[in-house]
């Protein structure tokens, strides 16, 4: 049919009919469903420089947002190095940040998100135990390679899948055994235990206990505090009289009120106390109520006090990142980092660099991120450097986990004074899995 | 810890968490009282008066006495008039019907959670008590601004329960409480009353929150937990008894407190939560409510 006709003066005009309308929006939806055309053309021409697009999966709100901040910055610091440096084999790192809230339903759904949404290629960054494992199914169904900056021994114990890794930061498990024979030996063997109920504090309650009982010590006391707990005094009357040590490990908004109320309840007369420093991360040491901390001790994966003996690396990253020699931000002192964990992130963008490299990895087909997946369970150690700055490590592909030095600092006049570092073998375990038994 | 002083610890620790839940629940059993209106929201008054208290306190650094009880009057005010606000564009146009404010409240529960977050941040920040000193007894210390909490819910307990037991205002309000319409043709400005009964409440729950703050500091997400114990102390109360508000925030502020020390947290709200229930199995109008057709 012709909607055409030819006017008096002999031009053809389109005549306007509702079936042409119909085609033309359809050829207008089409092309807008295809995605920003221009773009997507772009890259197809030179698929070389198209970024590598990494989801930032980040606890900007919830109980974890003290935590998010401080991984937002850090992530955004080593994203800027590795892309002034000339990006991933060449390619810009294109980071999309979505939050989670801290919320393990939401966690899932975000990486849902990442991967129909923002076709990311790989997902990084979440800390939460419950929101690692609230996720990880969800990567595992997707064929998502999920890298987590945890600590949680989820990822070790192998109850994830082939697609979790933790590359960046040492689980609670080494952690924990690696410290045992000190706290032991310095501090007592009978040990009272509190910490949050769930997973992570979980693996702390188990790990532990075991760690102290092959010592020759016990944990005489399990006290374990709800996630949404906002008052603690209750709990330290459970504490036995014969308790020789007190290990404390708290997370979410409420840990400087944990930590105040202990010392309002012990003073002076206290046991030894041994905490983590999740107890006290994105807190200053120095606030008002806290002065009882002298002369305790903390687990500390990377020293926020500056050290002696500080390394260039540290030097660098500290630099990179905006922190000062306290564990400040540098613009604004109050603005207390949580040292002992985002450098994982720092370090796990490195690990997913190098992957990348190794593997020849160039888009999320199947064949490229098995190849990916391969070459990160191929690496074995990391050497300190400004991409691993916390210390050297040894990577175990079979469990997808990575083992690093720990620290014990002793609080001395209001700031952390590294006492005692492990040693990698120290924080060794026996594998309990082989993720590579499982099919890709 | 022997068993007398861990009662001591027990019953200072609960004595503390009845006098915060009075203060709270008592708003919220107002507003339900007068106003028939179930409030989804209390729990976000409380939780913006201790947000508004770390605002007040940041004001005068130097001074925490003085910062505190600028917040103490500060954020009621704030409060008063935000409650004044939802009141006037959104209660009232829903024209106080039951399910229509249980949703609206809903949602004022979000629009505020969601305005502080943007506005003051995801983070919990500490505001210093007014006081600071600890109370040795020979078995434990304990923190002296807990007590000085104690002291000031009584004190502020005592100015709405005198106004709505002895005052013409208050007469006013129970008149309302008894026969909106009634009360309308005898000349009473029902529309005004609502207004300053919501505020009121509302501002209970800030001032609770102020309270609160030095000893759990303020975030978006704390408005959770006051709001469910109000509720379960308002229920067993009595709905709109204030009498039975005041015994019931007691009797779950104390329990919890002893059950939560000797045992569990967990294992107190599941005791408070089944008594509720079995109050209201049987009887249905909680413990001091008035029966009704």
């Amino acid at each position: 049919m012709d909607h055409t006709k030819t006017g008096s003066n002999g031009i053809r005009r389109a005549r306007v009919t509702r079936r042409s309308v119909i085609k033309g929006l359809g050829a207008a939806g089409a092309l807008t469903a295809s995605g920003l055309m221009p773009g997507a053309m772009r890259y197809v021409q030179a698929q070389s420089s198209a970024p590598i697009k990494i989801g930032f999966q980040a606890h900007l709100t919830g109980i974890g947002a003290g935590y998010g901040r401080w991984y937002q910055r850090t992530t955004a610091a080593a994203v800027k190095l590795i892309n002034d440096a000339g990006g991933i084999g060449g390619r810009p790192i294109e980071l999309i940040t979505e939050d989670d809230g801290t919320d393990p339903k939401r966690g899932a759904e975000v990486v849902e998100k990442f991967a129909t949404e923002h076709k990311v290629d790989f997902v990084f960054g979440t800390l939460f135990s419950h929101v690692v494992v609230g996720s990880a199914p969800t990567a595992g169904q997707l064929k998502m390679p999920y890298f987590v900056v945890s600590e949680g021994y989820h990822v070790a114990s192998g109850k994830l899948n082939r697609y979790v890794f933790q590359p960046g930061i040492t689980d609670v498990r080494s952690q924990v055994t690696s410290m045992a024979p000190w706290v032991a030996g310095n501090l007592g063997k009978k040990v009272a235990m509190i910490f949050p109920d769930y997973a992570f504090g979980h693996d702390h309650r188990d790990f532990f206990s075991k760690a102290i009982a092959a010592q020759g010590g016990a944990a005489i006391a399990l006290i374990p505090i709800p996630a949404t707990e906002t008052s603690y005094t209750r709990y330290f009357a459970q504490i036995p009289a014969e308790t020789e040590v007190i290990y404390h490990v708290m997370v979410g908004p409420g840990v400087l009120t944990f930590v105040k109320e202990m010392g309002e309840h012990f003073g002076s007369k206290r046991p030894q106390i041994f905490g983590f420093i999740d107890s006290l991360e994105a807190v200053d040491i120095a606030s008002p109520g806290l002065e009882f901390l002298d002369g305790t001790y903390f687990w500390e994966a990377y020293p926020r006090y500056a050290q002696k003996d500080q390394s260039a690396f540290d030097r660098f990253y500290r630099q990179a990142v905006g922190v000062d020699d306290k564990g400040a931000a540098l613009n604004d002192p109050k603005d207390i980092s949580t040292y002992s964990h985002m450098f994982g992130c720092w370090e796990t963008l490195y690990v997913i660099k190098a992957a990348v490299e190794q593997s020849g990895y160039r888009s999320a087909t199947p064949k490229d991120k098995a190849a990916l997946i391969e070459s990160v369970e191929a690496m074995t150690d990391f050497a300190e450097s400004n991409e691993h700055p916390q210390g050297a490590k040894k990577f175990n592909g079979r469990i997808h986990q990575v083992f690093g030095h720990q620290n014990i600092s002793k609080v001395e006049g209001g700031r952390l004074n590294v006492v005692h570092r492990t040693s990698l073998e120290d924080g060794m375990y026996e594998p309990e899995a082989d993720y590579r038994t499982q099919s890709l | 810890m022997s068993f007398g002083p861990h009662l001591l610890l027990a019953l200072l620790e609960g004595t503390v968490t009845a006098f915060v839940l009075a203060l709270t629940a008592l708003g919220l059993s107002l507003v339900f009282g007068v106003m028939r209106i179930v409030n989804v929201a209390h729990g976000e008054f409380f939780m913006l008066g201790a947000v508004l208290a770390w605002a007040f306190s940041t004001l005068v650094p130097d001074s925490p006495a003085l910062g505190f009880l600028l917040a103490l009057v500060g954020s009621a005010l704030v409060v008063g008039g935000v409650a004044i606000a939802a009141d006037r564009l959104i209660l009232r146009r829903l024209n106080y019907a039951p399910e229509p404010t249980i949703v609206a409240t809903i949602g004022l529960l979000y629009i505020i959670q969601q305005v502080v977050l943007t506005v003051y941040g995801p983070n919990a920040n500490p505001v210093v008590p007014p006081i600071n000193f600890r109370v040795v007894f020979p078995w434990f210390g304990y923190s002296g601004y807990k007590l000085v909490v104690i002291g000031a819910s009584a004190v502020l307990l005592a100015p709405p329960w005198y106004t709505l037991t002895r005052t013409r205002i208050g007469l006013v309000m129970r008149a309302t409480q008894f026969d909106r319409e009634t009360a309308q043709s005898f000349g009473i400005p029902v529309d005004r009353v609502y207004s300053a009964v919501f505020a009121l409440g509302a501002m209970l729950a800030a001032v609770a929150g102020v309270l609160i703050v030095p000893i759990q500091q303020a975030h978006y997400l704390m408005g959770l937990d006051p709001l469910l114990l109000s509720f379960i102390v308002v229920i067993l109360g009595g709905l709109g008894s204030l009498r039975g508000t005041l015994v019931a925030a007691f009797v779950i502020g104390i329990s919890d407190g002893v059950i939560s020390v000797f045992y569990s947290a967990t294992l107190a709200k599941i005791i408070a939560t089944l008594f509720v229930a079995l109050v209201l199995v049987v009887r249905r109008e909680g413990l001091f409510g008035e029966k009704r057709q």
